[in-house]
């Protein structure tokens, strides 16, 4: 499907007590099934405001988003979100974080027993199998992202949305998750979008990467297709001459297009 | 500690030779873990006695203070009881708490025993509308708007002037005291578990929206844990001011409980037994409270 979400002239206002904040305008992006986008800008342009709208967290002021051919309502188990902080619930165990959402999609129609093998089985594919009955308190950031990531793999979704999945966590266990994440999305065939604002992170996950240029009133300024072959690898990819044209494109536009507002 | 280390060095060299070369022997280790352990021991001692100490100084001063002044020929050495005459009295008094001679006349167990059914019967009923109540409050907007003022404006009066209108309603002094205790201990709880509501994290609202949850679920899984500490702070206070309270409400309306029961040893001048009193409210009080933070610390999750 070449059109599997599509987002219309979509912008969002706010009303803030200063009067209105308008942080998106005149988005329009159609996103393939499979496909991985990733949204990158500088903080402040409304990545993640647009990654809400997708995920009906809320609500566009103008415009539509349209996914699977129907308009998206609200939030829903089929466009799950792995959230920048994680938001696991730490009352629960890692296996019964990811299991409230097994339950819930599945609950209906499978037994205990069916539900229970599927949330190990997913808590198997992060590598989480010999931690999956701690409670998030007691394991590390990068294994709580993984949990997170697990969580939304779980309910089986048309579309995974990401939040800066990796951005609280230290350069070595970042690359480890990213090789992870790959070898899941060819395995699942999940249409991913991601925010990052990690130049590499970008070019080596993504088949299209959408620039943003600088809030107030963003919107997408350049959107790069990344023809690398997959699987792709991270060190050989360090010297690949079309890896590199990506990367210094997506610099150029972040760093001489649009200044960050702080240096600017 | 270092000796330990060295022994568990990943990668040391494991020929024999080597070995004896590398690894130190028996009796080094001996001389090397035994100061180490001493000082361990020495500064858990320390640590221990830097907690135990003060408290302990603090009583022996109040103790020393109230000795002085009650010598004779001191402040109050007429009127107040000196601290080993009320000890005696403690002892005559505590070596048959439960005994009873009618309804007037019970032992300092049954006196505490009564009140403390009472606070607990009052601060149940409160708990089991004030908690669903903060639910409610904390949910629903316009709800909390309806009520935060009337909530105001009773919060501050002082609960024994509900005692005349449970006098009214119940026509008996007991369930009236209990009454007393239900109104003042229900504020603290309907205001933290409303809090705690209003302030369960976005992220975790954000998780049960996308998760698609029964509003069941949100309530179980995420409302509930998450506004525990809140209620449990709430159950605290109320329980601390219920305490607080029953001592005037059954000073008011007699009976058998410790409040009354000193009252009635003032009548009967026995002032060694309303310092003896002062004491058990105060300690009661002290184990409730420090029974509710363990309990709070043992619920406590993070993140």
């Amino acid at each position: 499907m070449e059109r599997y979400v599509s987002i219309e002239n979509a912008g969002m206002t706010f009303d803030t007590k200063k009067g209105k904040f308008v942080a998106l305008r005149d988005i329009n992006l159609n996103i393939r099934q499979g496909e991985f986008v990733s949204l990158i800008g500088h903080s402040g342009c409304g990545k993640s405001t647009l990654l809400n709208l997708i995920a009906g967290l809320t609500l566009p002021t103008t415009g539509a988003l349209i996914c699977a051919g129907r308009e998206i309502p609200g939030p829903g188990p089929e466009r799950a979100v792995v959230f920048q902080n994680h938001s696991l619930l730490p009352w629960l165990t890692c296996f019964d974080n990811v299991m409230l959402a097994v339950e819930r999609v599945f609950g209906r129609n499978e037994g205990k027993a069916e539900l229970k093998a599927r949330t190990q089985a997913v808590l198997e594919m992060v590598g989480l199998a010999h931690a999956m009955h701690k409670y998030p308190g007691e394991i590390s950031g990068g294994m709580k992202q993984r949990v997170g990531i697990a969580r939304a793999l779980a309910m089986e979704p048309k579309v995974l949305l990401m939040d800066e999945p990796f951005g609280a966590l230290d350069a070595l266990t970042r690359a480890r998750l990213q090789d992870e994440l790959m070898a899941i999305c060819t395995k699942t065939q999940a249409t991913t979008v991601m925010v990052t604002h990690d130049v590499d992170e970008a070019v080596l996950l993504s088949d299209r990467i959408v620039m943003m240029t600088n809030g107030p009133a963003a919107t997408i300024g350049e959107v790069l297709s990344v023809d690398l072959p997959r699987p792709r690898q991270r060190l050989e990819l360090a010297h690949d001459a079309k890896y590199m044209d990506c990367r210094s494109k997506v610099i150029e536009f972040l760093y001489a297009k649009q200044q960050h507002p702080l240096a600017a | 500690m270092t000796a330990i280390t060295i022994d568990a060095m990943p990668n040391v060299p494991t020929n024999e030779a080597s070995l004896r070369l590398t690894r130190p022997t028996a009796k080094q280790l001996e001389i090397a873990a035994a100061p180490s352990s001493a000082t361990e021991h020495a500064a858990a001692m320390r640590a221990f006695f830097a907690a135990v100490l003060p408290p302990i100084l603090g009583v022996l001063l109040l103790i020393g203070i109230w000795h002085v002044a009650t010598m004779k020929g001191g402040a109050a050495g007429a009127t107040i009881p000196s601290p080993a005459k009320t000890w005696e009295a403690a002892a005559k008094l505590f070596a048959d708490p439960f005994y009873s001679n009618g309804p007037n006349d019970q032992g300092i167990g049954w006196n505490i025993l009564a009140s403390l059914e009472r606070v607990g019967i009052g601060f149940g009923f409160a708990a089991l509308v004030g908690i669903p109540a903060g639910f409610l409050l904390g949910r629903f907007a316009l709800l909390s708007s309806l009520v935060n003022p009337l909530i105001s404006l009773l919060r501050p009066v002082s609960p024994l002037a509900w005692l005349p209108i449970g006098l009214l309603v119940f026509k008996r002094a007991d369930p009236a005291a209990t009454w007393t205790i239900f109104i003042c201990s229900i504020w603290p709880m309907i205001m933290n578990t409303a809090q705690g509501v209003q302030r369960v994290p976005q992220d975790y609202l954000n998780v049960a929206r996308v998760l698609n949850l029964s509003e069941w679920k949100i309530v179980t899984r995420i409302l509930f844990p998450s506004v525990l500490p809140y209620m449990l702070t709430g159950i605290r206070l109320s329980i601390g001011t219920a305490w607080l309270v029953i001592v005037a409400a059954e000073m008011l309306t007699g009976g058998v409980g410790i409040g009354f029961w000193v009252w009635d040893e003032w009548n009967n001048l026995k002032v060694e037994h309303i310092i003896i009193a002062i004491f058990v409210i105060g300690i009661v009080g002290l184990i409730l409270e420090q029974a509710l933070l363990l309990l709070a610390k043992r619920l406590h999750t993070e993140g």
